[in-house]
């Protein structure tokens, strides 16, 4: 157990100490591993900051209920009273047919098309606020409403939230593909960086099995040095992302001071942070490990 | 100990580098392989260590068949073994004390104690104020005794030397003699495969003498 723990410290050790040596060929891989990822993680950030924004300051979905018109005020009340008592329901008015009207003749050029009318042909309605502005909810709701005695019409404002929900799906999926595009491409770049080393330490792996070096010791630098740069890679694209987020939070803060409204990028949680992390560093062990198992069978003398 | 029996070695392409050889070497005997260039006799070695497997026949090492030996098991044998290459196998990209201090790396170490096991190593064949030099920068002999350096630092039972005096002058060889016989001296196993009939005759032990491949009968002495 010590001896084992002092190995791993001393790989470790000398991990390290290889980044050192070679500083510029490492830096530039940690450079390619975080802006690969950094891709993907600013498109999350900021799917996730539009999303925020069509639930907190996008028009609150409404669907309006329309009645009968042969409704009666009993009628009309006992549709408000199972609204108050739905759970999807905000809040909702009551605007009378006579209110329609008036308001509907005080709309620009209306007047004398509404004056020619013998009887009102407006019908009672609710406007209602949903709860959960998501598209599929609003579609229940009205599904549901509309089989209420004396509903003639529901109608739901759904076509703004449709194409937005149907946008943020796309966005969601082009970065999914993106992700794993960059997923790919993040074990590949490991895969050749070992590659090399493993070439041009082929005398070294030789001897060292010549001499009773076991396959787990042999193959453990290579492993760590994939761990160790997927690592440093999850940390520069967590570092790009931030620093990403702070500038463009400057000038976005200045655009909605112009519209009234606060825009900003959120920020990755701690978890999300440490997710980032290691998932970098757990792809590019996987490619150290691909490398590995493909290159060192070819040095193996027996 | 060592017992081949009826060992034979084809290598892919068809060369019967061994034919039916057996033999046994005793524990803390020292034995020499003698025989041409092409003889056999780095094949033979090589069957010891397991980096070759034999076609046919078993390599028996203190009661470890070694022909059959899983390839997880291998290591562990070659740590209880000496090896000194033909063409000595030292790493040109580190100095004497890192070359020598590898198999103690590889076995764990602590490195206080590695450093002075590496230093008595060194001692031992006279490179001791050689430990930060390159093995480009030294002599060929120097190259020979810094692989003994690194073939006996973690103290193996065993050592198995291949043509420890090749390019080495006779003054040399002689030298390089007297420290295998050191060895002996302590308890190790010693096998040195030579083509040297000066080592040879220096040393002076049993001798195993290899003649294409199978084993030249010893005339019996009149
Ligand atoms: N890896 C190999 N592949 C094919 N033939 C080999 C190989 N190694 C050695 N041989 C052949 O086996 C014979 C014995 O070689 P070797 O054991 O190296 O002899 P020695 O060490 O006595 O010079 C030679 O004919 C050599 O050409
Ligand atoms: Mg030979």
């Amino acid at each position: 157990m010590r001896t084992w723990l002092t190995q791993h410290a001393r790989t470790l050790a000398a991990t390290c100490a290889r980044f050192a040596r070679s500083r510029m060929a490492s830096l530039l891989n940690i450079a390619v591993i975080g802006i690969a990822l950094a891709l993907p993680v600013g498109g999350y950030v900021i799917l996730g900051t539009l999303q925020h924004l069509a639930r907190t300051h996008g028009s609150t979905p409404q669907l309006s209920v329309f009645l009968a018109l042969d409704a009666s005020g009993d009628d009309a009340a006992a549709v408000r009273d199972r609204l108050k008592r739905h759970a999807s329901v905000l809040k909702f008015s009551f605007v009378p047919r006579d209110q329609a009207l008036r308001e509907l003749k005080a709309s620009a050029g209306l007047a004398d098309v509404v004056d020619s009318l013998q009887h009102n042909p407006l019908p009672d309605a609710f406007v209602v606020d949903a709860r959960d502005g998501g598209a599929g909810n609003l579609q229940n709701m009205r599904e549901e409403f509309r089989k209420w005695p004396k509903v003639a019409h529901v109608q739901l404002d759904t076509a703004w939230a449709t194409r937005l929900d149907a946008l943020l799906r796309l966005g969601k999926l082009v970065v999914l593909l993106l992700a794993a595009a960059l997923g790919i491409a993040m074990v590949a770049v490991t895969f050749n960086t070992i590659r090399l080393q493993i070439l041009t330490q082929r005398e070294e792996i030789e001897v060292s099995r010549l001499i009773g070096a076991t396959d787990p010791f042999i193959r453990r630098p290579f492993l760590y040095y994939g761990a160790v740069l997927g690592a440093f890679g999850g940390l520069a694209a967590w570092a790009l992302v931030w620093a990403g987020a702070y500038v463009l939070n400057h000038s976005l803060t200045e655009i909605g001071q112009i519209y009234g409204a606060s825009l900003n990028l959120r920020r990755l949680t701690p978890e999300e942070s440490t997710g980032i992390v290691l998932f970098s560093t757990w792809l590019c062990w996987l490619g150290a490990w691909l490398s590995v198992q493909q290159h060192l069978v070819a040095v193996d003398p027996v | 100990m060592i017992s081949f029996t009826a060992v034979c070695k084809r290598y892919p392409g068809g060369v019967e580098a061994l034919k039916d050889v057996s033999f046994t070497v005793a524990d803390r005997e020292m034995v020499l392989v003698t025989g041409h260039s092409g003889a056999g006799k780095t094949t033979l070695l090589k069957l010891m260590a397991a980096i070759e497997r034999p076609t046919s026949g078993s390599v028996v090492i203190n009661g470890q068949n070694v022909g059959t030996l899983r390839r997880r098991a291998i290591p562990f044998l070659r740590r209880n073994l000496g090896l000194i290459f033909e063409d000595h196998k030292l790493l040109f990209d580190r100095n004497a004390f890192d070359n020598v201090v590898l198999p103690l790396n590889i076995v764990g170490y602590d490195s206080r104690e590695a450093a002075r096991r590496v230093r008595a190593a060194l001692d031992k064949v006279g490179l001791l104020h050689k430990e930060r030099a390159y093995p480009i920068t030294l002599s060929g002999g120097e190259q020979r005794r810094l692989a003994i350096a690194r073939a006996i630092v973690h103290r193996p039972a065993m050592l198995l030397a291949d043509d420890p005096t090749g390019n080495v002058d006779a003054e040399h060889a002689r030298e390089l003699g007297d420290l295998f016989r050191s060895f002996h001296q302590v308890g190790v196993t010693v096998v040195i495969a030579t083509h040297d009939a000066l080592l040879a005759q220096h040393l002076a032990s049993r001798a195993i003498a290899l003649r294409s491949g199978g084993i030249v009968p010893e005339f019996p002495r009149t």
